[in-house]
């Protein structure tokens, strides 16, 4: 059982980044892939890809991702700058919202004769 | 917590039919099993380029050219949507292409066969777009998140090569002699292979039961291929086309096909590196790897001019 500790940018292990510098710059960096598929929806995580910087990886997110006109808007990122919460942490982190009933409008109990409520 | 309590937050989890996100505990066995499917398959999209990217150049007309070029670029796509989803469990893509070339990653048995007319096209786009698809499907609810999300997105796709594959065919049998008999050729050529990328027969597959444990695969190899025979017997008729199977028909007590026995001995060679064009498809990925590598360090250069270009231009 491997108890070394990950570090995780997003979804990848921090050492599978890939990138660096000059003559150490063999492999592509990893991006991450967002796509607005229409005007009026939020950007949506697609997947990712390599590539050698940011004009590429947009070059390379539109061959990939957008062959039928899924897409208006691309978003790249590089995979080592997304930051994320830790699931092993999720029960203690999302806690304080467990019972906070009086947060959801069911709580209040309004005679059915009040009407646009 | 310990590794029992996690175990059973993750047990809960597939029992629950709740998806396993990369980030997730999961059990090292787990892990090592999504890269090597995962990767596989990225590996057969790849390498399924080949055998219809041999005919792009003498597609018959413009028309067949474009929808060829199409099918073959959506085949490099999803082989890298997959890599996407292999690259979440901790493998990089520099690794799996190296376990390609060693050989020691497999990739589907069916695309070591020649394609040698342009009937070929159809019979593929048909035959064995409709035994993946037959196969994907069930994938898109697959426990791993990135893994059964990749495949949904696939699957959209991927019914548009299955119909342009038996349209051609349909083409093509309404045609010359020479026409009908080229179709009927090709058939008798890709059945048998179709029916062997279901795998072994569920007795003597090693991996299927962990698989199904863990809801990673949903149907066993020869419910799978049942279908698939049941699907393409009776799509075949409308061809007026004939499967290379004497035994094959239809058995109304059982409500499916019977059919023949798979020539098993075929299949493991196929599957170990002896089919007929194993070498050949690893090689032309090594190739196009090797003779990449200046187009792989050209970027690197270009993107480094970029930017300093950019910084020149800010101060």
């Amino acid at each position: 059982m491997n108890f070394l500790r990950k570090y995780y940018y997003g979804d990848i292990p921090g050492e599978n980044l890939g990138g660096g510098k000059s003559s150490e710059a063999k492999e592509w960096p990893l991006w991450e892939v967002f796509i607005r598929s229409k005007q009026g929806l939020d950007h949506k995580h697609v997947g990712s890809l390599h590539a050698a910087d940011a004009q590429m990886a947009i070059e390379n997110a539109r061959d990939v991702y957008t062959r039928r006109q899924e897409g208006v808007s691309i978003w790249v990122v590089e995979s080592k700058f997304i930051h994320a919460s830790n699931p092993d942490e999720a029960e203690s982190f999302y806690e304080p919202s467990n019972d906070k009933v009086y947060r959801h409008p069911t709580f209040y109990d309004l005679p059915d004769e009040l009407t646009h409520m | 917590m310990s590794v029992q309590e996690l175990e059973q937050i993750f047990n809960d989890k597939i029992e629950n039919e709740v998806r396993i996100e990369p980030r997730d505990w999961m059990p090292e066995k787990y892990r090592q099993t999504l890269i090597r499917q995962i990767s596989q398959h990225a590996h057969s999209e790849i390498v399924g380029m080949l055998p219809e990217g041999n005919w792009i150049s003498r597609a018959p007309s413009l028309k067949r050219k474009q929808i060829l070029i199409a099918k073959v670029q959506d085949e490099a796509g999803h082989g890298l949507y997959l890599y996407s989803a292999a690259e979440t469990l901790g493998i990089t893509r520099d690794q799996m292409i190296e376990q390609l070339h060693s050989g020691k990653a497999k990739y589907s048995s069916i695309f070591n066969y020649p394609t040698l007319t342009w009937a070929d096209m159809g019979a593929i786009g048909w035959l064995v777009d409709g035994a993946a698809i037959m196969n994907q499907v069930p994938l898109c609810r697959a426990s791993f998140g990135p893994y059964s999300r990749a495949m949904i997105r696939v699957c959209k796709e991927e019914s548009f090569h299955q119909r342009q594959g038996f349209e051609t065919l349909l083409v093509l049998s309404k045609g010359t002699d020479e026409q009908k008999a080229m179709v009927q050729d090709a058939i008798d050529r890709w059945w048998w292979p179709s029916l062997m990328m279901f795998g072994p027969h569920d007795s003597d597959s090693q991996h299927s039961e962990q698989s199904m444990k863990w809801k990673i695969k949903r149907f066993s190899n020869d419910e799978l291929r049942q279908r698939f025979v049941d699907m393409i017997a009776e799509q075949v008729k409308l061809l007026g086309m004939t499967l290379p199977d004497p035994d094959l028909k239809w058995n109304e007590e059982r409500q499916h096909y019977d059919f023949g026995p798979i020539n098993w001995a075929e299949f493991w060679n196929v599957v170990s590196g002896n089919g007929p064009c194993n070498k050949q498809r690893l090689d032309a990925r090594k190739k196009a790897w090797e003779d990449g590598a200046w187009v792989r360090e050209a970027a690197v250069a270009h993107a480094e001019k970029r930017a300093t270009r950019k910084e020149m231009v800010a101060a």
